[in-house]
């Protein structure tokens, strides 16, 4: 049960069309391979830039497609329902772009952004560190400045795609502590002393590489750093706040795939003469399951247009990801409970889309971090 | 070089087919460009790739064949021509190759490429009609083409391999599904495609008029194919393996 088209303009339809094209196609059968394997899918990414799906929320004039964020967004959330990790990918990849677009230099968009949206080159973020994840303003990578340059040193943790991806967004210290002290860089893959130290073996986005980054004296040019000195948290909470919107869509596709197939197996599954989906228990949990995505779709899209309007969304940002992200763990959850034992195995994909799930919740602001977010916004900061 | 490939819009083959009479049901039917006429639209945008060339789709049809024709844009044809009109409900085969050739020579081409048949009406016989009205030689089931000077060179498929064929331009060919792998329609390329020329014609405006085009032969009944027999069951009391395996020996598959 594909999401609805209703209300969608021409561009967006084009969009979802494509996008569902693609998942039929290659990206939903691809998906179970490179999860078996680990592996990146590096090819799928490749067919996303010959699509032209790299950078669709970014101008014209920097190789973009000039779409809305919500158009975006639709195509986050329809590969979602074929493949989680991919959407994760083109999210994270967009995180990056962003933040060029919004901070960049002119040249920095002529060199990188545009590299970007072609998907000539592919995009990461770095912000956490193995003693800072919540608490990012207590990060400790040193960017000391040499000779016109700056020598980076410290050790990145979680960061998505850090080793495959061409140019990752390093937030360190280059000044004091506090979020002041701390200023962006756009590292390049092929930095000598930068590198991935490990991948980690993980619980679900078993296909979505999460590297430990290390910085030993990489040396970043002066036309490298981002912005300002000292400006690099409010670069990386301005990527977060979009980032948040990208997890919301995956989270809505992710939970979306696991209600398709929880309603195709109860209606065919059946038990005492009948399909289980007969049994009001079951039809209560599908309720209260498809209830949840299209609640969380409305509120995702709702974020996103006051962001296409120039409003401030970062409460509804936080709101989106905390509400779809915990949906979504409780839709796949109850998809894998609908399973009965096919659920708990790996021949159903539903097991998958609950370990998937997990991921959502913890990353970009784990959704403690999102209630204190909002929380702090309507009382103020705590003392 | 001018390049017409003639395309059509069809009823969704992935969905279930539904008649009206003795006529396939299109009216509020999800419509797709003729999945075999991809290849024709991608055969022609590779030898535009390799060549230069003009590419025009040509369909004849509803206004919903506009449809079809803007996915053939999006993949990167230049121009599309849709002749619609009233008159033309209901035309067979050769009254649809009649139509096309007026509408193809406005093009000028050197190359008119289509498929082998239509996923819909499956008669075959509309390319060898228009290729006879336009007086030009054709190239069946063609697996492989290519274009050197003026001279198309070409793979025929046959039964047991196939033909490599040679023919001056201007030339009329059919491909096959097997001859390339058709491109997506990119982002891009579907928001060029808004802007691209797809002009709509009238018989009159083409010098026809309903007597032309004057269906020559009609389907007057329908029949199903007779359904296959359900396979036979085997229950297994323990000597299933040894009766499945006598069973493929008497089939030679064993």
């Amino acid at each position: 049960m594909p999401a609805s088209m209703a209300l969608l303009d021409e561009d967006q339809r084009a969009v979802v069309s494509l996008a569902r094209e693609f998942a039929a196609k290659e990206a939903r059968a691809a998906a179970e391979t490179y999860e078996a394997r680990q592996e990146d899918p590096l090819p799928l990414y490749k067919q996303l830039a010959e699509l032209g799906l790299c950078g669709l929320p970014f101008p014209e004039e920097h190789g973009g497609a000039g779409q809305s964020y919500v158009t975006y967004l639709l195509l986050v959330e329809e590969l979602a329902h074929a493949y989680l990790a991919l959407a994760v990918g083109l999210s994270v990849h967009t995180l990056c772009a962003f933040a060029i677009d919004a901070f960049g230099s002119a040249e920095q968009k002529r060199e990188v952004l545009s590299r970007l949206t072609s998907g000539e080159w592919y995009g990461a973020y770095s912000l956490s560190e193995p003693a800072s994840g919540s608490d990012a303003a207590a990060l400790s990578t040193k960017a000391a400045p040499r000779n016109g340059a700056y020598e980076l040193s410290g050790s990145k943790v979680f960061c998505t795609r850090g080793a495959e991806a061409d140019v990752v967004l390093v937030m360190a210290r280059s000044g004091g502590p506090g979020p002041k002290g701390v200023t962006a860089f756009l590292v390049e893959q092929g930095t000598e002393g930068f590198f991935g130290s490990k991948k980690e073996d993980k619980m679900g986005w078993r296909s979505s590489p999460t590297w430990q980054l290390v910085l030993d004296k990489a040396v970043v040019g002066e036309a490298r750093r981002l912005g300002e000195e000292g400006g690099g948290f409010r670069i990386a909470l301005a990527a977060l706040d979009t980032g948040r919107l990208g997890m919301a869509a995956c989270a809505v596709g992710l939970a979306q795939s696991a209600f398709d197939a929880a309603l195709v197996f109860t209606k065919e599954r059946e038990q005492f003469g009948r399909p289980v989906a007969d049994n009001q228990g079951i039809r209560f949990m599908l309720a209260d399951m498809v209830t949840g995505i299209e609640a969380g779709r409305a509120l995702y899209r709702h974020a996103a247009r006051l962001r296409d309007e120039g409003l401030d969304f970062s409460l509804q940002a936080a709101e989106a990801k905390l509400f779809c992200t915990d949906m979504a763990m409780r839709v796949t959850t109850d998809a894998v409970q609908l399973h009965g034992g096919y659920g708990y195995v790996t021949e159903y994909p539903v097991e998958r889309f609950m370990r998937d799930a997990k991921g959502l919740q913890i990353v970009e602001g784990t959704n403690q971090i999102q209630r204190h977010i909002i929380g702090r916004k309507l009382v103020g900061p705590q003392a | 070089m001018n390049i017409a490939v003639c395309v059509k819009h069809v009823p969704d083959p992935n969905l279930p087919m539904e008649m009206d009479g003795t006529r396939l049901k299109r009216a509020g039917v999800q419509g797709v460009l003729d999945p075999g006429d991809e290849f024709g639209v991608e055969a022609a945008l590779q030898i535009k790739e390799g060549h230069g060339a003009d590419v025009t789709l040509v369909s004849m049809g509803p206004e919903a064949s506009s449809e079809a024709l803007r996915r053939g844009l999006s993949m990167g044809a230049d121009r599309a021509i849709l002749v619609s009109d009233g008159a033309l409900e209901g035309a067979d085969a050769l009254a649809t190759a009649r139509v096309l050739q007026r509408a193809i020579e406005r093009t000028k081409p050197d190359l008119v490429v289509a498929a082998v048949e239509s996923t819909d009406g499956y008669t075959g016989t509309m390319p060898a009609a228009l290729a006879q009205f336009m007086g030009w030689p054709q190239v069946t089931f063609a697996t492989q083409v290519e274009i050197k000077d003026r001279t198309l060179r070409a793979h025929r498929q046959t039964t047991t391999g196939y033909h490599v064929v040679e023919c001056e331009l201007p030339v009329m060919i059919t491909v096959t599904a097997g001859i390339n792998e058709p491109r997506y329609a990119s982002f891009k390329g579907i928001m060029a495609a808004k802007k691209k020329p797809l002009e709509r014609l009238a018989l009159a405006d083409l010098g026809l008029s309903a007597v032309d085009v004057r269906p020559a032969q009609e389907i007057v009944e329908l029949s199903k194919a007779e359904e296959h027999r359900s396979g036979q069951v085997i229950v297994d009391e323990g000597e299933a393996a040894g009766r499945v395996a006598a069973f493929l020996r008497e089939a030679k598959v064993i």
